[in-house]
């Protein structure tokens, strides 16, 4: 079902390329941000590609699993936008449930994520220096995984300022800027998972 | 006070389709298809999933093309790295 909205945004007087600053700031720093992924993948594809003896993920890694945290990361998205739907109606209840639910979505992906980790390096003896297979696992999963940590903590930041007020049906410009961040979080975990986990 | 008006993307359309999608996946690595079409198969999927995040969660479509230009304009850094490193990939057999 589709609804037209209405935004307005008093706080998003100050422009940049025709669109609110703080918007202009986040995209080129997801801009930037996408650089250093492109490079980690690109890395990887060349390491991998030169490799003769590269192992098949699938017979190492944890496939059902791993596609389980695709799953809750995907809904962390969906209960992401709606938040934001929330705010733009003028529902600051409904946004504090709605970002509760995407931070404890990527807390479950997190703590997936180290269940994962905590069986390749105590079970199965994995380490970053045993050899390009682990190195490079390891950095774009770990990298990654800051940045979900860092968005966990940005949106426990925002529900708390949500109970302060600090949203409204007209100034919700910092929501959603926060899920811009969310949002490619998931995006590059979509492109990680199919690289370094199915491929 | 600037007043802008669009319609929201059906967000729980795009999320079945990524849900469908990501099935889609590891469903076909573990089917005994060649190499090359599980490949292009799961980039092609990939891409799809990466353009429906980026178009409809991100509000991409509803974007200035300023703005959009600001995000493709990296990914064709990327493209050059790629192209960059790719005679070093293509002299090793695999």
């Amino acid at each position: 079902m589709e609804q037209t909205i209405v935004m307005s945004h008093p706080e998003e007087s100050l422009e940049v390329m025709g669109a609110p600053r703080g918007k202009v700031g986040m995209w080129l720093f997801l801009a930037s941000d996408a650089v250093t992924f492109g490079v980690l993948l690109a890395a990887y594809g060349a390491m991998r590609l030169g490799s003769s003896d590269w192992p098949v993920p699938s017979s190492i890694l944890n496939i059902p699993l791993t596609a389980l945290n695709t799953f809750i990361l995907i809904c962390s998205s969906v209960t992401m936008v709606k938040a934001l739907s929330a705010i733009r109606h003028g529902d600051v209840k409904g946004l504090r449930k709605f970002i509760l639910a995407t931070a404890a979505g990527g807390a479950t992906f997190l703590g997936i994520q180290a269940f994962e980790w905590t069986r390749l390096i105590a079970h199965d003896g994995l380490r970053l220096r045993n050899n390009l297979f682990c190195a490079t696992f390891f950095s774009l999963t770990g990298f990654h995984g800051f940045h979900v940590f860092c968005g966990v903590v940005y949106l426990l930041v925002i529900y708390f300022r949500a109970g302060m007020g600090d949203f409204t049906a007209e100034r919700n410009m910092r929501v959603e800027v926060a899920g811009l961040y969310w949002h490619f979080v998931d995006l590059v975990w979509i492109l990680v998972f199919t690289f370094v986990y199915l491929l | 006070m600037e007043m802008e008006a669009h319609v929201e993307p059906n967000y729980m359309k795009v999320f079945w389709w990524l849900l469908a999608l990501t099935l889609f996946e590891v469903a076909i690595i573990y089917a005994h298809i060649p190499r090359l079409f599980l490949v292009v198969a799961l980039v092609l999927t990939a891409i799809i999933k990466a353009l429906l995040v980026a178009i409809n969660f991100m509000h991409l479509r509803f974007e200035r093309w300023t703005l959009i230009a600001v995000t493709i304009l990296p990914l064709l850094l990327i493209v050059d790295l790629l192209l960059g490193i790719l005679p070093d990939i293509a002299k090793i057999p695999f």
